[in-house]
């Protein structure tokens, strides 16, 4: 399919962490859940985990974003997502505070990272995607999941 | 005709005649006498040339060609089965199994040709050629003698003899170039049977119906026509191509050598002559049937907790669906299970192979290999034990001189052992090679700076040997190809603790080292005690708890900093389970509740907050991403959907 596309255009998810929006390839993505699954603490995990949840009979862990990102927590609101990416066969729910829509980002639009987050979080930042006056962050997922 | 439907079939009956092969041929090089297994290695050589060229695997059809080739010449005695041919043949085994392997891979055979064992093969077949002309016949490198006579068919023939019939056996060559062979066949079988009785045929008569043969079949007849007469009938069909007549005096003079041997015959050629009702089933299916049988025992523990107002009718009911689900469970849990014996039947050809490189003499014995386990757990369990296997080689059995010097046989003996006990499938290793050096793993130990002189000075012996399945010890001084290189046994170890099994080693120097395997029965479910550890439900095997017991907190003690619970002699070491978890819970409580397990022979005590009670719970994998966390085996679901976590006692009972 992608093949008929044209070729510099990707697909990408995009979702706030306060008032900054962020993107992630949404090839990775399997769905997108509401927050109100009970979950289950795992002990022995880095913090940002914040356990398991039972995703329709799979256990699922849920990554929470900000913390990984090294952001204030914030109260889980009823726009809180989780948002369900497979990469490699780990299968991870990463918690954002709200999911918005899926945006067509021409790679010709994307510049390089500078300037923002901290030195931990930079890894996982792939590129900046403007459109018009928006400017998403894109993230790395499998960076985010793998280190 | 697209071949790509067929592919599966052909790579699972392509092993299957591939280990068979590899039996077969073992067996042969110590009783090279037995033309049973040369006729079945010469069956299976056949049916993997037919496949083989069915799928255009030309390769290997070529390969099979030969050695069929080679083996009719063996079995017509005109060639002697030497050692060399033996080899020959165990590299066209080899030969065999890449080709197969390659087409499990990538679908075609790959570009290895084997030119070198090719031309061997036919140089030791030329040898013979000058010798006897009638090999002639061979061209169509087809058997002429594989009939298999049961004693009904020698009966009948005797009794034809007495009542002065004539016995022929027939052997009809179609032509190449037959399209519907099977209906040849028929009008040939109509012909016969206007002038005979048809006694016997190879292949059987359904076979032939179904085309399953080549360009030729057997049949045995009794007739009161002349030979010639039938002859001439014959090739008046369409399409034979050769007609070979044999008159049949007494049966004595079939040329038949296995007749006599039939009480040799082995297992695999029982195997291969009877039919047995089976289908084949993608794992996949039995996965997702095997879910679904867990979602079901899911549902029923949630009808059991949701309905408080228990009338009696809805109890009966919910007993009986409980027991539907647990014959349903077992039912599935069968279905999943096979034989040990798929992954031992590589291992003699590998003790073979090792113990020739290495200059040793060492005989397998195996035993149990149809014990039965969880196709899962099969599967992976193969490499561990090529492990331990290859440890016995290289590090237990000692050189037939060394041996010899020591005073023991000059071969040296491995037991592979399968058994089921209660719950659990034991796989026992045991060389009688030299044992473990004691002293050299704890000069190790020390020198890796794993432990301390202090430390090892108050270890017990069982302690020590546990200290080989750390990662990076290996006690060999040399390293070999074989083991060694400092991946060892904690590999092992690991692969068998995520199966949910324990191992273990028992050793005594220059008498040999066990290993012993426990790996429990089944993976996906198990009873299970469920307990409360602060607001917090985990789930511990129930297989492992030994007793439930309540004590007051000043009844543990702490002994050189560990505390400690004394039970009659035993001595209980106390692992505070919040404390491990990281779990706040109330203090001052006035009495704790111990959990006693075992883990081997050692009991723990664990102390948790409180118990909730029995359950057969589904295991499900935490996934990837949580694999390293060494304090859970693995989760569940429990009736009201929230995940619990199973504790892995292998670790926390430490």
């Amino acid at each position: 399919m992608e093949g008929l596309k044209t070729p510099n255009i990707i697909q990408v998810l995009s979702f706030k962490l306060g008032e900054d929006e962020y993107g992630m390839d949404i090839r990775n993505i399997t769905t997108i859940i509401e927050n109100n699954l009970p979950i289950t603490r795992v002990p022995g995990v880095p913090p940002y985990i914040k356990g398991v949840i039972n995703l329709r009979g799979d256990i699922v862990p849920v990554l929470e974003l900000r913390r990984k990102l090294n952001l204030q927590p914030v109260e889980d609101t009823e726009d809180t997502k989780i948002i369900v990416v497979d990469i490699d066969d780990m299968t991870v729910g990463i918690k954002v505070d709200r999911v918005l829509e899926v945006v067509q980002l021409d790679k010709e639009c994307i510049e390089e990272v500078s300037g923002i987050g901290d030195e931990n979080s930079r890894d996982y930042f792939s590129g900046l995607g403007r459109i018009k006056d928006r400017v998403i962050i894109l993230m790395d997922i499998e960076k985010v999941i793998r280190i | 005709m697209s071949t790509n439907q067929y592919l599966d079939i052909f790579i699972e009956e392509a092993t299957e005649n591939l280990q068979n092969l590899n039996q077969a041929l073992l067996q042969l090089e110590s009783n090279p006498e037995d033309s049973s297994l040369l006729n079945s290695i010469f069956r299976i050589a056949h049916t993997l040339k037919g496949m083989a060229g069915t799928m255009g695997f030309n390769k290997m059809s070529g390969l099979t060609h030969i050695m069929e080739d080679v083996l009719q010449k063996v079995k017509n005695g005109v060639l002697v089965l030497s050692e060399e041919l033996i080899n020959l043949l165990f590299r066209s085994f080899d030969a065999l199994e890449d080709y197969v392997k390659s087409i499990i891979n990538s679908g075609n055979e790959g570009v290895n040709e084997y030119h070198n064992l090719i031309h061997k093969l036919r140089n030791i077949d030329r040898q013979s050629v000058h010798e006897e002309d009638t090999q002639e016949n061979d061209r169509l490198n087809i058997p002429n003698n594989i009939m298999h006579l049961d004693k009904y068919v020698k009966n009948i023939i005797e009794k034809a003899h007495e009542m002065g019939m004539n016995v022929y056996r027939i052997t009809i060559y179609l032509d190449k170039g037959c399209v519907l062979k099977s209906a040849r066949a028929f009008v040939i079988f109509r012909v016969l049977e206007m002038y005979s009785d048809i006694i016997k045929s190879e292949p059987e008569v359904m076979d032939i119906e179904d085309e399953k043969f080549d360009f030729m079949f057997s049949v045995i007849i009794i007739s009161r026509e002349d030979k010639d007469i039938i002859i001439k009938e014959l090739y008046k069909i369409a399409e034979v191509e050769k007609v070979e007549l044999d008159v049949l005096k007494k049966v004595n003079e079939i040329p038949q050598k296995d007749i006599a041997a039939s009480k040799d015959v082995t297992t695999t050629i029982i195997k291969d002559s009877r039919p047995t009702k089976t289908i084949r089933v993608d794992i996949q299916r039995l996965d997702v049937l095997l879910n679904l049988v867990g979602e079901l025992i899911i549902q029923k523990t949630r009808l059991e907790e949701v309905y408080d107002d228990k009338s009696q009718i809805y109890e009966e009911s919910l007993k009986h669906l409980e027991r539907i689900i647990s014959s349903l469970h077992d039912a599935v849990m069968k279905v999943r299970m096979v034989p040990v014996e798929i992954v031992f039947n590589r291992f003699p050809r590998m003790i073979r192979d090792l113990s020739k490189k290495l200059g040793k003499e060492i005989v397998l014995v195996m035993s149990g290999e149809d014990t039965e386990l969880d196709r899962t757990v099969v599967d992976e369990i193969g490499e561990p034990l090529v492990h331990l296997l290859r440890n016995s080689v290289d590090h237990g059995i000692e050189t037939p001189g060394k041996r010899l010097a020591l005073g023991k046989p000059e071969q040296g003996h491995i037991n592979l052992r399968a058994y089921q006990d209660g719950d659990n499938v034991v796989i026992e290793v045991e060389d009688d090679g030299q044992g473990i050096n004691i002293e050299k793993v704890k000069e190790k130990a020390i020198e890796k700076g794993i432990t301390t002189l202090e430390e090892i000075k108050t270890a017990t012996e069982k302690q020590i040997l546990e200290l080989l399945f750390l990662p990076s010890m290996s006690t060999a001084d040399t390293i070999s190809s074989l083991s060694g290189r400092g991946v060892g046994l904690d590999v092992v170890k690991t692969k068998i603790e995520s199966l949910g099994g324990i191992v273990e080693i028992e050793t005594r120097k220059g008498k040999g080292t066990k290993f012993i395997i426990r790996l429990p029965l089944t993976l996906a479910m198990i009873q299970a005690l469920l307990v409360y550890i602060g607001e917090e439900r985990y789930a511990i095997p129930l297989s492992s708890v030994k007793q439930i017991v309540k004590i007051k907190p000043q009844e543990i003690k702490e002994v050189q900093k560990r505390e400690i619970l004394l039970m009659g002699e035993t001595i209980i070491p106390i692992v505070k389970l919040n404390q491990v978890l990281d779990i706040q819970t109330e203090k001052d409580k006035q009495s704790m509740t111990i959990v006693i397990v075992s883990k081997g022979e050692k009991l723990y005590g664990l102390a948790v907050d409180n118990l909730i009670g029995q359950q057969e719970i589904v295991i499900k994998n935490v996934g990837k991403y949580l694999s390293g966390i060494k304090t859970i085996s693995g989760a569940t679901i429990l009736g009201d959907g929230k995940v619990a976590l199973i504790l892995d006692l292998n670790y926390i009972a430490q």
